[in-house]
């Protein structure tokens, strides 16, 4: 217990919050800030009230003295979802640390994942700017890593959980949850018997962040805490690219499902056991 | 969803600018900044229609206690309770007098 | 079937290329007059995952997207990839949640954005539905976009149904709203106008193109090639239209206070 007192929650913090949190003290400084009101043209037409930043704080600052831009996505404001600005803010802030690369200046990104993925709303605008964001992400790769946080709790979905899997490393706490589909819509799509979305311990069991770490779909499982992350971030942005791609394992990847028995229904061991079995 | 306009007397303008909450279920986004002397306006866009009265009973009785200042305020609400709207209202003037 | 039948009409004659999963066409021929490799997702009603038997874009598919593109890459040559677009979906499923789906799109995605970035032109041709994480893994990473003019053929985020229960609206209410709202529209000329594609084009059979639409729909491949080879490798193609304003204005701003 005495541990629940000098935690930090980063989990209960707020988008802006976050991204202070993770930057070197006194080094955050926003871009696009909500006084400029740059908000979504779409929303106020359906009548839904629009956010002054859109969903997305997006911030240049420094993690260990090393360049970073961090866009952290407000899990609280339409459950994360991206819009065209939202979208176009992470798009951009990448698309322009790709090329301080190739100008010399070695900006890295954190990216900071509470997302339901497109905004329904704005939906194929959202759609392309998701599309935006995974070249950029590819992009950016090439010089600098790009670290993924899903700390929860809206968990990461739709096209962003394609972005979480694109990143040089994803860092995930007990409280995330990451998957292409979330639960209601896989219920909706293939029944309850395949997907029961209100059966929350069977949900997490499959894509939260113990089994997606136990499954080596993340790099590092850390609590809840704001030191920790911080920590781990930093110490994933020291060590540079990594020296394999996750999403870069086509033939690995191939090779396990291969030897699946697709037959039965599937459980958590059984997927640690096929991805990680062999690691050992 | 409506947007409503108020206004209503003030002092000096206030210094600093802040923003506090968020336009998530129950909570709304209030950004403050510095405006004209004497005057406090008033932007609200939200998502419960037909409210304007009670927008006007629940700003009157905050800014009864005492004379705010010089501020333009835009609010954006998604359904905030009024003791909900008033906290974050005290958070964002807190937060100017600290600026 | 719309996905086949144009990777039949487009690659006769070519090499298919062998080791990758059923649900995938993967061919290498020639277009004009250079070598290219074309790819299509196709419905394989034996597919070892009951969730991806109906051209749903899955595990294996993911995976072996990534595969058929990863190897063009490693020739080392300039290789343009056709990726011919008939995708209804993403599989849903548990076994597709579990064993990490999200991964294997990426590495679809991954593989189409590296290609284009070497230097491979990337065109996506759309015959019929390129609907959200299925069009991300296939399709939306390519340097141009072409669309056929047919009410079949369609992107979207997610299918009507769904949409409306995610949106609390009745059907009929979404279709009132994406009367208006050009991003929320099934059609491909509201598509059209947020300036994605680079081009769109009629053809006379759709389901079973016409020696004269196959021309048609082959010239105009020829041409994205050329435009990409004569242009960047980036997606700033796509950024311009009016209906998609705000993602350059915020770009714009993005830079000056960079």
């Amino acid at each position: 217990m005495t541990d629940l007192l000098n935690k930090h929650s980063f989990v209960e913090l707020g988008a802006r919050q976050r991204a202070k949190a993770l930057l070197d003290e006194g080094s955050f400084r926003e871009l696009i800030d909500p006084f400029q009101r740059v908000m979504s043209p779409w929303l106020s037409r359906q009548g839904v009230v629009p956010q002054a930043d859109d969903g997305v704080v997006i911030a240049k600052g420094a993690i260990a003295g090393l360049p970073v831009v961090i866009a952290a996505i407000e899990g609280n404001f339409q459950g994360g979802s991206l819009g065209e600005v939202g979208g176009a803010k992470i798009a951009g802030a990448l698309e322009l640390a790709a090329e301080d690369n190739r100008n010399g200046i070695p900006t890295c990104a954190v990216l900071l994942l509470e997302t339901g993925g497109v905004r329904l709303q704005e939906a194929n605008l959202g759609l392309a700017a998701i599309a935006d964001i995974h070249a950029a992400i590819v992009d950016l790769r090439q010089y600098q890593p790009v670290i993924g946080v899903v700390a929860g709790s809206v968990g990461c979905f739709g096209g962003m959980s394609i972005a979480a899997g694109l990143c040089s490393y994803l860092l995930v706490t007990r409280e995330a949850r990451l998957g292409l589909n979330g639960p209601q819509v896989i219920e909706q799509e293939a029944g309850l018997e395949e997907y029961d979305s209100r059966d929350r311990p069977f949900i997490w069991s499959l894509t939260g962040g113990e089994q997606r770490f136990a499954s080596g779909l993340a790099d590092r499982y850390v609590a809840d805490d704001v030191a920790q992350i911080q920590q781990q971030v930093t110490e994933l942005l020291q060590q540079g690219l990594p020296t394999i791609q996750r999403s870069r394992q086509a033939e690995h990847y191939l090779q396990r499902l291969a030897v699946l028995d697709a037959e039965p229904q599937i459980d958590p061991a059984t997927v640690r056991d096929l991805y990680q079995g062999e690691r050992s | 969803m409506e947007t409503l306009s108020f206004e209503f007397p003030a002092g000096q303008p206030a210094k600093g600018r802040a923003l506090v909450g968020c336009v998530g279920s129950g909570d709304l986004e209030v950004l403050l900044e510095p405006g004209t002397a004497g005057t406090l306006t008033i932007q609200v866009q939200t998502s419960v229609n037909g409210a304007q009265q009670r927008w006007q009973h629940l700003f009157e009785r905050i800014f009864q206690e005492q004379t705010p200042p010089a501020l333009n305020i835009d609010i954006h609400d998604f359904g905030a309770t009024p003791g909900v709207v008033r906290l974050r209202l005290e958070q964002g003037f807190e937060e100017i007098a600290h600026d | 079937m719309r996905g086949l039948q144009w990777f039949n009409a487009l690659s006769a004659g070519a090499t298919p290329v062998s080791g990758l999963p059923n649900s995938l066409k993967v061919a290498d021929g020639v277009l004009g007059d250079q070598p290219v490799r074309f790819i299509a997702v196709v419905t394989d009603p034996h597919n070892r995952f009951p969730r991806a038997r109906n051209g749903e874009v899955g595990l294996l598919e993911g995976w072996g997207l990534a595969k058929a593109v990863d190897e063009v890459i490693e020739a080392g040559d300039k290789r343009p990839l056709i990726a011919i677009v008939d995708v209804p979906s993403q599989a849903y499923g548990r076994r597709e949640e579990a064993l990490g789906i999200h991964q294997a799109l990426a590495a679809a995605a991954d593989s189409y954005a590296r290609a284009r970035l070497a230097g491979h032109p990337v065109i996506a041709l759309l015959v019929g539905k390129a609907m959200s994480g299925a069009f991300l893994a296939h399709g939306y990473q390519a340097n141009r976009l072409i669309a056929l003019r047919d009410p079949g053929v369609m992107v979207h985020a997610m299918g009507k149904a769904s949409a409306a229960r995610v949106t609390l609206r009745s059907i009929e209410e979404l279709e009132a709203l994406a009367a208006s709202v050009p991003p929320m529209a099934y059609d491909i000329d509201s598509f059209a106008s947020l300036g994605l594609l680079w081009e769109t084009l009629t053809v006379s059979q759709i389901e079973q193109p016409t020696t004269d639409d196959l021309a048609r729909v082959s010239d105009c491949l020829v041409q994205a090639i050329k435009d990409v080879q004569a242009g960047g490798v980036d997606l700033s193609g796509r950024l311009g239209a009016a209906n998609r304003a705000a993602s350059a204005h915020v770009r714009q701003l993005l830079r000056e206070q960079w």
